[in-house]
């Protein structure tokens, strides 16, 4: 059986078993559309957190960006410290109260606790630029997912996870996305543990990831430890080790400050605490949520720092019993002949992966190219495109002298035995530079089980994991979206008198509306896509988390007090995320060139959300001070949320 | 809740435990997987070094052993007080 008709079968099964679940969980009152009629056992949400919460990065990019970080993979730890330490946070500081309270939406809570309608307001504006930001990824990654697996176009992919969200969502609410998240994280979970257990038993020997990445490197024997040579390797190629320090370590920690309190403030997984029983379901819930988490989380440095190995040897065999350069570098004849080898092929005609056989010895040289040497390339580069540029009748004696020089340059730097490899210069070696052109982060997972030879079967699975991973994040956000909408807006502000009924229906509508939006942004990226990160943890980090955890854990935090610190954090944070990366996004109108050097105190934008979370505490605690104590009937409210007793009831499942 | 100081006491021993949990968090995961990395990279865990194994596994198998032990005090904490549900 061929690839596609494997994928099209895995994929189809996974489709077939989430539209039954949404079927059988039908949504039938606002209660159960918003909450799941907070009946959803601790383990299971534990299981549909772990699915809300993982998303198209984490499945598809994170081993990649693990991998490939041109600092070393260590770095990259803030993703996988980050992304689980907010359920520390969540567990401690916000899931069991906010449960206590017993509501449906975050927005909710911060007008109820502040006693204004414009603190909700505030917070449902903050909550749908977090959530629609993040949401473009995810239906990218739906996209990308079909067109490479399904041999689809990317919009029509996009069209097709549309409507399947649509079926669900729309149906079952929070209650039909709940089940079909706990289904979506047990294939997403197989897809991304099978092919690490195979490649971890290929390079170590041992069957668990975690352990293969502390293991031995079992090709060569054992002697040496799998990061060992892993760092031997890369850095014979040029490359920092991969297990380097972080030369920016201060960064290091507020970027993972910034991913933890951002964690803890996104609302799609806020509310999934909203659909325990009990409030002590909520804490051993957010304890079951990062069981499933882990499960990926662990083993993704294991997958990265093995795919990238592996990439090193294909590419250059000899490092397998060697050192790299004491073999020749892997031949186009041989990517055109070993069908081992024909991934290298695939991946080419997406454009994720990319090379060139520069010096035309018929071998693809993979290194570290450095700096002097790609300058010089780029130089003549340059000069030889202003002379197939310059007008026919126009002189081009001083262009043919400045390729003349900048050939001059490179050969130089080609010579100098400082920018080569092994304490041999580039020339001697017959390398003119880097060859494997481009390798994307993404390739590390979704390609990893051809690098590696598995089976088929192996590849198909990849697509269904990337799909679910994908598709239950969307529809978590879609569902806080939605819930914002009809209940924080329409419900809170604009028609308090409407009947249950009613509401349920504009639930749906909302629903509708924000899939279709999600659908056309997804098919109409603006520019930012690669920047929503930054700007959905950051305001996470900067307004909901801080907000909620005064409100919990103060009783003189007031309305106005609220306010003001919100606006601050959102305005803060988003103006220092604008100022490198261009006011709202649009190419060209940044301030500041986006580099380490013009940062203020060396703050990257991707970690402004814990200055801005400090910004919120700062600016609400000051104007809270000025202004009048909240009223007796607000800190009541405190204190109820504050003990367990008397949560109110579930409904059974 | 029968009274005011009693919802204190409760209220008080639920805090402590959060902050004894929040030092936790914060020395395994920002202080030996970040802060004391270069300090202690002489001990290795395997093929790793301490620090390293931190940041990319062992923090986060402390945090969920944090969880649960939180959870289990804090439902011990709740019958004590009698605020359980």
């Amino acid at each position: 059986m061929d690839q596609f008709t494997l994928n099209l079968i895995v994929v189809g099964i996974t489709f077939a078993l989430y539209i039954g679940i949404a079927i059988w969980a039908r949504a039938g009152t606002t209660a159960e559309f918003y909450a799941a009629g907070q009946g959803v056992p601790p383990v299971m949400n534990g299981m549909a957190t772990g699915a809300d919460w993982m998303s198209a990065a984490s499945f598809i990019s994170m081993a990649g960006i693990i991998a490939l970080a041109p600092a070393g993979g260590y770095e990259q730890s803030a993703f996988l410290m980050g992304w689980t330490g907010g359920y520390v946070l969540l567990a401690l500081l916000l899931a069991p109260y906010l449960r206590k309270f017993g509501k449906f939406t975050v927005p909710e809570f911060i007008g109820d606790r502040f006693y204004s309608g414009g603190a909700r307001l505030v917070a449902v504006i903050c909550l749908i630029i977090i959530s629609v930001t993040y949401v473009i990824g995810q239906m990218r990654g739906v996209g990308v997912t079909f067109s490479r697996f399904l041999e689809v176009s990317t919009d029509t992919g996009l069209y097709i996870g549309g409507a399947l969200v649509f079926i669900y969502a729309v149906l079952g609410g929070m209650k039909g996305i709940t089940y079909t998240q706990v289904a979506q994280y047990v294939v997403l979970i197989i897809a991304y543990t099978v092919p690490a257990i195979f490649i971890s038993l290929q390079l170590t020997g041992s069957f668990l990831p975690q352990l293969g990445l502390i293991g031995g490197y079992a090709p060569g024997g054992g002697e040496v430890s799998m990061l060992a040579k892993l760092d031997s390797v890369v850095t014979e190629l040029g490359f920092n080790a991969y297990t380097s320090d972080s030369p920016n370590m201060f960064n290091m920690f507020l970027f993972t400050m910034s991913l933890m309190i951002g964690t803890a403030g996104l609302p799609h997984v806020i509310i999934r605490f909203f659909t325990v029983p009990k409030v002590a379901d909520a804490r051993s819930s957010a304890g079951w949520a990062l069981v499933f988490i882990a499960l990926l989380y662990t083993v993704a440095p294991a997958v990265g720092s093995m795919a990238r190995l592996n990439l090193s040897t294909t590419f250059w065999p000899g490092a397998e019993t060697g050192t790299a350069l004491s073999a020749p570098a892997l031949s186009v004849a041989e990517i055109d002949s070993n069908p081992d080898l024909s991934w290298i092929r695939t991946w080419e005609k997406t454009g994720l992966l990319t090379f060139s056989d520069k010096n035309g010895d018929g071998l693809i040289q993979y290194f570290a190219e450095k700096k002097p040497v790609a300058d010089a390339n780029t130089a003549l580069a340059a000069a030889q495109k202003a002379l197939a540029d310059a007008a026919a009748d126009a002189d081009k004696a001083p262009l043919e002298a400045a390729i003349v020089e900048a050939q001059a340059a490179v050969d130089a730097a080609l010579a100098d035995p400082a920018n080569g490899l092994g304490g041999q210069s580039l020339a001697e070696l017959g390398f003119a530079g880097n060859e494997l052109t481009k390798v994307d982060n993404d390739i590390m997972v979704l390609a990893n089980p051809e690098i590696a030879a598995l089976p088929g079967w192996v590849v198909a699975l990849v697509a269904a994991g990337a799909l679910a991973a994908a598709l239950s994040t969307a529809a978590g956000l879609l569902l806080a979206i939605s819930s914002a909408i009809s209940h924080d807006l329409i419900k809170g502000s604009i028609n308090p008198n409407l009947s249950e009924k009613a509401e349920l229906l504009w639930a749906r509508i909302a629903m509708t509306v924000a899939i279709i939006v999600a659908t056309y942004l997804g098919l109409n990226p603006p520019g930012f896509a690669a920047q929503v990160v930054a700007l959905a943890f950051g305001l996470a980090a900067a307004t909901i988390f801080p907000t909620l955890m005064m409100g919990i854990f103060s009783k003189r935090i007031n309305k106005e007090g609220a306010i003001a610190g919100m606006l601050a954090g959102l305005i803060f944070t988003s103006v220092y995320i604008f100022i490198y990366k261009g006011w709202f996004f649009f190419p060209g109108t940044n301030w500041l060139p986006d580099t380490a050097a013009n940062y203020v105190f060396g703050i990257s934008p991707l970690s402004i959300g814990t200055i801005g979370a400090l910004v919120n505490f700062g600016v609400a605690y000051g104007v809270s001070m000025v202004t009048k104590a909240p009223p007796a009937h607000v800190v009541d409210l405190i204190e109820s949320i504050r003990v367990p007793k008397g949560a109110g009831k579930a409904t059974a499942h | 809740m029968a009274d005011k100081s009693s919802a204190n006491a409760y209220w008080a021993a639920n805090v402590r435990i959060i902050l004894i949990s929040l030092v936790i968090w914060f020395a395994c995961s920002f202080g030996l997987g970040i802060l004391l990395r270069p300090a202690l990279s002489g001990i290795m865990v395997g093929g790793a070094d301490f620090g390293f194994w931190m940041a990319q596994n062992g923090s986060i198998y402390v945090f969920i052993v944090l969880i649960f032990v939180y959870a289990n005090r804090m439902g011990k904490i709740d019958k004590e007080h009698g605020v359980e549900e």
